[in-house]
């Protein structure tokens, strides 16, 4: 390069940096309206709500005097309800994911099955709300339980708990599991001693994202007939005789968080509106502290896991 | 010694090589090789006939014989691409892990005569038979200890004092125990690449397998962990009977007694080492010896 030349590539460069911070400050405007918009949404609702947030709020149950009415039944609804989805969607997605990822041939008939556990992920929640009232409720009779509330959002977060399972097998490089084969380890030795535990921090994000999916869901939950008003609790799950548990509370009547602040904000009364703030923040904490469990975990269990 | 060198060799380059492979050791030129040791008497360990490979359409293998001696380390080296990895994973049968892959011909272990290619025979018990070190060092994110202890656990071994006592045989075996006595519930992933492609060596080790295979063992290491993983090898061959893949000729020529010479999937020449690298009975392989080409 002649030395005549570098005032002109100094000019080139000063160009091409004027265009890095040209994207580098709409980036950061793009960031902000997602960030500020959730902020802003979020303090709002900590504002109007924030008087009402005492712990009567959560030991009382919903009452037509707005000063009293509390969201007992809806967060131990939301909890249960939660509960069975997560009994039901982990074992099921999980295993699907493995069989489809290390047993499963690669033919027409598991591309066509691929493809469509993508898609359901994709598929408007009311429609498995509609499914579910003719499957669960009425030929299976499970009545407009949390029986069937559980397994109904089970179903609907079943997709993103597959696809996470998947991908976090895939995430594992070939040569640990041709480490584990050249030992003499069977298919399922190598799933049940690698495949699993290692994929274990990328299968728990996907269920927490379901999960956190599945608790705001109020459309297929209502379409199944859950109560918007409730006074009782299900029956506890532990038992006082042995074997200590009870599963009466599978079948009984429910609500859930989400329905009870959409009951709520469809008052005229200024101060239901109160309390649906305040349980939507309380909604939203719930989801945040879901993913901070799920955070921990996977920064504790993956902290051992390098390869 | 030469008859069971020979036995029914198809491809004529390695016929003659086998043939001639004795007469090059009688000429006494074993002395510039650490590597060698007089072989008279040596059993035949596991015997390769008429094997091809195919990949899809792609026949990466083309008919190899070629024997493989109890108790001696037999290198595999050639330009890549020659096909010695795929010829060295079909000992596994690590290829059926795979769609795809199509093979013909026998190997057969001895002493039992079992084709280990026999569609009969189930991966599983030639695996269990036959240990695998990986190119790169391939620790399971386990304790050391359970990365030694996990070929005996798949065995279906429970009692702990005779898998601390295996674990503990294996790692001095591999040169380890040494390094690691003090820290054996440590992440194996914290050791340096030399001590995990040890303690990789370790992990077979703790199963006694009758043969070892060494894919490019040394290729991801630096020359000192290079240089303990060759001294292993050489400690090792008179437990065990040894394959190593390696693209350095240096090392084929330090550590191994037998070598085979391939190229473009076929095998060129095979013999004793030194008579492979001092007196080389093909103009190919004396080319890329000497660096000619390759």
């Amino acid at each position: 390069m002649k030395s005549e030349d570098i005032p002109s590539i100094r000019k080139i460069i000063r160009r091409n940096k004027r265009l890095e911070l040209f994207f580098a400050v709409a980036g950061f405007l793009a960031l902000l309206v997602g960030v500020l918009t959730f902020v802003a949404l979020f303090a709002q609702m900590a504002w109007s709500g924030w008087e009402r947030i005492t712990p009567d709020f959560f030991t009382n149950f919903p009452s037509r005097r707005a000063g009293q009415a509390g969201i007992l039944s809806a967060w131990v609804g939301s909890l249960l309800v939660m509960l069975v989805t997560a009994l039901s969607a982990v074992p099921l997605g999980v295993a699907a994911g493995i069989y489809l990822e290390e047993y499963a041939p690669k033919n027409l008939f598991t591309d066509i099955i691929e493809i469509n556990v993508t898609n359901l992920a994709g598929v408007p929640s009311i429609v498995y709300g509609l499914l579910a009232l003719g499957v669960f409720v009425y030929t299976f009779g499970f009545g407009q339980s949390i029986l069937s509330a559980g397994l109904t959002l089970g179903l609907l977060i079943l997709p993103v708990v597959i696809v996470a399972t998947r991908e976090a097998i895939r995430s594992i490089p070939l040569h640990i599991r041709e480490a584990a084969y050249g030992l003499g380890a069977t298919r399922w030795q190598v799933t049940r001693d690698h495949i699993v535990p290692y994929s274990l921090p990328g299968i728990l994000t996907g269920v927490i994202i379901g999960m956190s999916r599945a608790i705001g869901e109020t459309a297929p939950i209502i379409t199944i007939g859950a109560l918007t008003f409730i006074a009782f609790l299900p029956e506890s799950p532990i038992g006082p005789e042995f074997p200590w548990v009870n599963f009466e509370w599978l079948k009984s009547g429910f609500t859930v968080m989400p329905i009870q602040m959409f009951n709520w904000t469809s008052r005229p009364e200024e101060a239901f509106q109160q309390n649906a703030a305040a349980a939507g923040f309380i909604l939203v904490l719930m989801t945040l502290a879901m993913n901070a469990v799920s955070i921990w975990i996977r920064y504790h269990v993956r902290k051992d896991i390098k390869w | 010694m030469v008859s069971s060198v020979t036995m029914r060799m198809s491809n004529q380059g390695a016929a003659e090589a086998a043939s001639q492979g004795g007469s090059a050791a009688d000429q006494g030129v074993g002395d510039a090789f650490s590597g060698v040791r007089p072989d008279k008497g040596v059993a035949v360990k596991a015997s390769v006939e008429n094997f091809s490979f195919y990949y899809g359409d792609f026949k990466a293998l083309k008919s190899i014989s070629m024997p493989v001696h109890e108790k001696r380390v037999t290198a595999l080296i050639g330009p890549s691409g020659c096909g010695k990895s795929t010829l060295l994973r079909t000992f596994n049968r690590m290829h059926d892990l795979y769609p795809g892959n199509r093979y013909e011909g026998t190997i057969r272990l001895h002493p039992d005569n079992t084709n280990l290619l026999d569609p009969a025979v189930d991966p599983i018990e030639v695996r269990m038979r036959i240990g695998m070190v990986f190119q790169k060092p391939n620790p399971f994110p386990k304790s050391i200890y359970e990365n030694v202890a996990y070929g005996l656990r798949i065995r279906g071994e429970r009692n702990r004092s005779v898998i601390d006592d295996r674990v503990k045989e294996a790692l001095r075996g591999a040169a380890l125990w040494s390094e690691v006595e003090h820290r054996l519930h440590d992440p194996a992933t914290a050791l340096s690449g030399g001590q995990q492609q040890r303690l990789c060596i370790a992990r077979c080790l703790a199963t006694e397998p009758e043969v070892l295979l060494f894919d490019e063992p040394t290729s991801a290491l630096d020359p000192i962990a290079t240089a303990s993983i060759e001294e292993l090898v050489h400690e090792l061959r008179d437990k065990v009977t040894i394959l190593i893949v390696t693209h350095n000729m240096q090392q084929a020529a330090r550590v191994s007694d037998y070598t085979a010479y391939m190229y473009l999937g076929e095998l060129m020449e095979f013999g004793e080492t030194n008579q492979i690298f001092v007196n080389p009975k093909r103009k190919e392989t004396e080319d890329y010896i000497t660096g000619r080409f390759g």
